[in-house]
């Protein structure tokens, strides 16, 4: 099973709805930080670095001797980061996306790739928890190449839980898009709302099974819910908006661990989560 | 020698663009002879990146020897200099405007360290 958890707002409670998951489970389990930009799993969990790998991308490099200034590398780049300047072909490696065409529309076979670091792979010792984080270098910008080398690290014989990125663009998407079930957590308030219809309509264009579940319970107002309802939703938990839970989680420390109440809470949630089947749909009615 | 202005209209009384890279369209002077004609640039409003680099391009292929906008962004102006480009930043309100400035000498060329992020 591949669980995702996300969210549109950021600061919601994916990670600690990620890392609190992966606690309670009963057997060895994979918890994936696929936040790159920022990951903070780690943060609660009692662990040793174990393996450190350097993670590199491709990027063009043009051959001038080789290469005629016919343009058609800069023609075919989308993303422009091959452009034709006056006499000479310039390569910006910072917006290559590594799609290898540049090269295959060459005529002149003057273009050959390098690599270029953007991250390091972080894999962390726990007792039943294998931590596995990316964690993309400072200044470099694009988090969907580090997010794919990392899932590649998933071991399909075990369960996995990615905690992704915030938001719904490109790291979100290349996150979550394989997953068998998506966790949206959202909190009850206007602009969780306004963040979650925009994750409910990226999820309906993935096709992906998906519930949410809404933290901090006691802010806010009823629309979330109100939603939910009218788009046949399930809510799979509440959780409430208690400052023990902050202080716990500013300690980093689990609510599962200290704060029995809860522990039952994230019980229930993991068991409604297996209840379904992959691949069908989790909706109401 | 040509200059390529920022441009939101099809003649010289148009607004001067204050933007470069997603300008909507960008007027081709010729200083010899006054003539001028208008690249239409709206495929750049919606690049997902790079939009300054390829309004660059854009130009670079219309052998402008300057280009006269508001702003242009780091990535773009290392193009128009990679390009052999000069940049110049005015606050004219049309290109008219801009061109009478650009004559007179008034208009500084703009060095790296000008072209803020954005």
């Amino acid at each position: 099973m591949i669980l995702a958890v996300a969210s549109g707002k950021g600061g919601t409670g994916k990670t600690t709805v990620s890392v609190n998951l992966a606690k309670i489970f009963g057997s060895s389990i994979q918890l994936l930080d696929c936040d790159v930009e920022e990951p903070n799993a780690h943060l609660f969990l009692p662990t040793q670095l174990e393996l450190t790998e350097v993670v590199d991308t491709l990027v063009p490099e043009i051959n001038t001797s080789a290469c005629d200034l016919c343009g058609d590398c800069s023609y075919f780049c989308k993303f422009n980061a091959v452009a034709k300047l006056g006499a000479q072909i310039v390569v910006f490696p910072e917006l290559c996306h590594s799609c290898g065409g540049c090269e295959k529309v060459c005529p002149k076979s003057a273009i050959h790739y390098i690599n270029r670091r953007i991250g390091v792979i972080e894999t962390f010792k726990s007792s039943k928890i294998n931590l596995i984080q990316g964690r993309l270098d400072i200044g470099m910008s694009m988090a969907p190449p580090l997010i794919r080398t990392l899932k590649s690290k998933i071991d399909r014989k075990l369960p996995a839980i990615l905690d992704a990125p915030p938001g719904n663009s490109c790291p979100v998407v290349t996150t979550i898009q394989d997953a068998d079930f998506v966790l949206l957590v959202t909190e009850p308030t206007p602009f969780g709302l306004h963040d979650l219809r925009i994750s409910v309509e990226t999820l309906e264009a993935l096709d992906l099974a998906f519930a949410v579940v809404i933290n901090r319970m006691g802010i806010g107002d009823r629309r979330v819910h109100d939603f939910c309802k009218e788009k046949n939703i399930r809510v799979l938990s509440e959780i409430p908006n208690d400052r023990k839970i902050a202080e716990t989680y500013s300690r980093g420390e689990l609510m599962v661990d200290l704060l029995p109440e809860y522990k039952k809470i994230f019980i229930d949630l993991m068991e409604r989560i297996l209840e379904f089947q992959p691949n069908k749909k989790i909706q109401d009615g | 020698m040509k200059i390529a202005f920022t441009s939101s209209g099809d003649n010289l009384r148009a607004p001067l663009n204050p933007h470069f890279g997603r300008a909507p369209k960008f007027l081709i002077y010729d200083l010899q002879n006054g003539d001028f004609e208008i690249i239409d640039n709206r495929q750049n409003l919606n690049a997902v990146q790079g939009a300054g680099i390829q309004s660059a391009e854009t130009v670079s292929a219309s052998k402008v020897g300057a280009v006269v906008t508001g702003h242009c962004g780091p990535k773009a102006f290392q193009a128009l200099n990679l390009a052999g480009i000069k940049v110049f930043h005015t606050d004219s309100e049309t290109i008219a405007e801009a061109i009478e400035k650009y004559k007179s000498g008034a208009l500084v060329e703009a060095t790296i360290e000008d072209s803020e992020r954005h």
